[in-house]
């Protein structure tokens, strides 16, 4: 016990420090938040913008530490030794791998409280809330895109896994209905939306925070296989210093 | 600890080729040899980080692959290249192992054993190389560790350094800690170690004290002019002489004072300089004779 709260406290301070993280998970969703709330540019169906917004912004603040800021900074912590470093400490890679998801679910929940605190200010109503939606959405999602960082961190060189994480992320936010309404694109994109798992993910927000009432199982069902998928990818795969032979 | 036949193979290469040898607890044992002698890859598979391709190594009684979670309970390890991130800072990452281990160290205590008190808060990334080999060390040390394994722990250091971590390897091995420490450094491995061991293209071609690797090459080196004549000095002496390279010269005899005293009246009698003398082989000079006697290594 203490030996994991120790790393999950040391994992939380290096990413306080971490500028680029901290806009990629608070900076870039505030912003996508209170930009096209405001701004009435995008595509968000009909109804009140902040209410097609604030779920799609959720799932981009989820995956955006999930996915990106926990797989970059596993990558670099592989490449600069530091995995192999805590390995010959007590602390254990299931200890170690718990400290990690014990930062990643703080930062989300911390994200979350703030786009809700802001969402409120800008006309969303916490009315018709499923807190069953988002708790489903926030296990899954957190597991899929978990699963889907640590495969890359643990299989790409730093570098290439900087910019593959990017890259996915960036792909995922344009082409899920995350901000941009899937039924505005042409049906093929609007399939593979479905498909993924931040479509998958947007979707059930857009239950959770009562903008919707779509039914849930399909969506669930796409993040469970992400997650099963990933999660046993990344078992298999991860490589805990990239001239590892024991894995 | 032991390594007995080990074996650690990278496809076609043969990084390690059937070595064998011990380290005792309350020594340093030195693993010394060129780059790409095999060191690296055997302290690796030690400390359970590499699975050997065949042979047999138990360190601390333990399977370093099998027993690993019990292993690293006992064993403080500094890796080449720290392994910490850049922007974690002095004190909190020496915080950090000391809560990882559990067992007593005050990390204060460390940073200052360590030399580091006056950057006790500034980054990794802002530490000299030498002050990053000291940050790695302290890292060893939160384990209070029964065996240690050190490698090249002074590569980058300045002299100062060399000093402190030399020193700190010697306390280290005074608690009783079994320190093994790899390095291509001769001097500093003949500064440091109780016990070497000798690799050369990945075989253990010797293993013992300084002392034992003399064995049966005693006698007085020095260096002087090449002109000086080896046979006149030879039968002044009534020892052999042979000459090196450079103007280096062995007198093959027990190296006592009276053989100094005539050595050093015959030179002056002769107006012939009297540089580096000593009264025995420098590991520079066991390491070359080890190395030649071999051919090379295969």
């Amino acid at each position: 016990m203490k030996q994991w709260r120790a790393q999950t406290l040391a994992e939380l301070r290096l990413l306080a420090r971490n500028g680029e993280q901290l806009l990629l998970t608070i900076g870039i969703p505030v912003l996508l938040l209170v930009f096209f709330s405001v701004v009435d540019v995008l595509p968000t169906g009909e109804g009140d913008a902040i209410d097609f917004l604030l779920p799609g912004v959720l799932a981009i603040a989820l995956m955006s530490t999930a996915m990106v800021s926990l797989g970059i900074a596993t990558g670099f912590e592989r490449s600069y030794g530091v995995l192999k470093r805590l390995g010959a400490t007590p602390l254990g890679r299931p200890r170690l791998i718990a400290a990690k998801v014990a930062s990643v679910v703080s930062v989300q929940v911390f994200q979350f409280v703030v786009l809700a605190i802001i969402a409120a200010l800008l006309g969303w109503s916490a009315s018709d809330m499923n807190i069953a939606a988002l708790l489903i959405g926030f296990l899954f999602g957190t597991a899929s895109f978990v699963g889907i960082g640590l495969l890359l961190a643990g299989t790409l060189r730093g570098e290439i896994n900087l910019a593959a994480q990017n890259g996915l992320y960036l792909l995922m936010l344009l082409l899920s209905g995350m901000i941009i309404d899937a039924d505005s694109m042409p049906a093929a994109l609007n399939s593979l939306a479905t498909a993924l798992p931040s479509g998958a993910l947007a979707t059930i927000f857009r239950t959770a925070t009562g903008h919707s009432s779509d039914a849930l199982a399909g969506p669930t069902m796409v993040l469970i296989a992400w997650s099963a998928a990933a999660l046993t990818l990344t078992g298999r795969n991860f490589s805990w210093s990239p001239s590892d032979s024991r894995r | 600890m032991v390594v007995e036949d080990l074996v650690v193979s990278y496809g076609d290469l043969r990084a390690v080729d059937h070595a064998s040898f011990t380290a005792s607890h309350g020594e340093v044992t030195v693993i010394l040899g060129p780059n790409g002698a095999g060191k690296t890859s055997t302290i690796e598979v030690c400390e359970g980080f590499r699975v050997a391709s065949a042979g047999n190594v138990s360190v601390a009684g333990l399977d370093p692959i099998r027993d690993h979670a019990q292993l690293t309970r006992k064993m403080g390890v500094m890796l080449q290249g720290s392994g910490v991130y850049p922007s974690s800072r002095v004190h909190e990452i020496v915080r950090l192992y000391v809560d990882l281990y559990d067992k007593g160290a005050s990390a204060a205590a460390l940073v200052d054993q360590v030399g580091l008190g006056h950057r006790r808060g500034h980054s990794w990334k802002r530490l000299s190389g030498g002050e990053q080999q000291r940050l790695s060390l302290a890292l060893a040390l939160a384990a209070v560790p029964e065996v240690a394994f050190l490698d090249e722990p002074t590569a980058g250091v300045d002299v100062s350094g060399r000093q402190d971590i030399r020193r700190i390897v010697a306390d280290l091995a005074a608690t009783g800690c079994a320190v093994v420490l790899a390095t291509h450094e001769l001097d500093e491995a003949e500064r440091i170690a109780d016990r070497i061991v000798i690799f050369h293209h990945g075989r253990v071609v010797a293993n013992g004290t300084l002392a034992e690797l003399r064995a049966g090459n005693d006698g007085l080196r020095f260096s002087s002019s090449p002109a000086l004549d080896d046979r006149e000095l030879a039968r002044h002496l009534g020892a052999e002489v042979t000459r090196g390279a450079d103007g280096h010269f062995v007198v093959s005899a027990d190296p006592t004072p009276s053989l100094v005293a005539r050595l050093s009246q015959w030179l002056a009698d002769h107006s012939l300089p009297l540089n580096d003398l000593r009264t025995s082989e420098t590991l520079e000079a066991i390491f070359q004779r080890i190395v030649d006697s071999i051919g090379d290594g295969r």
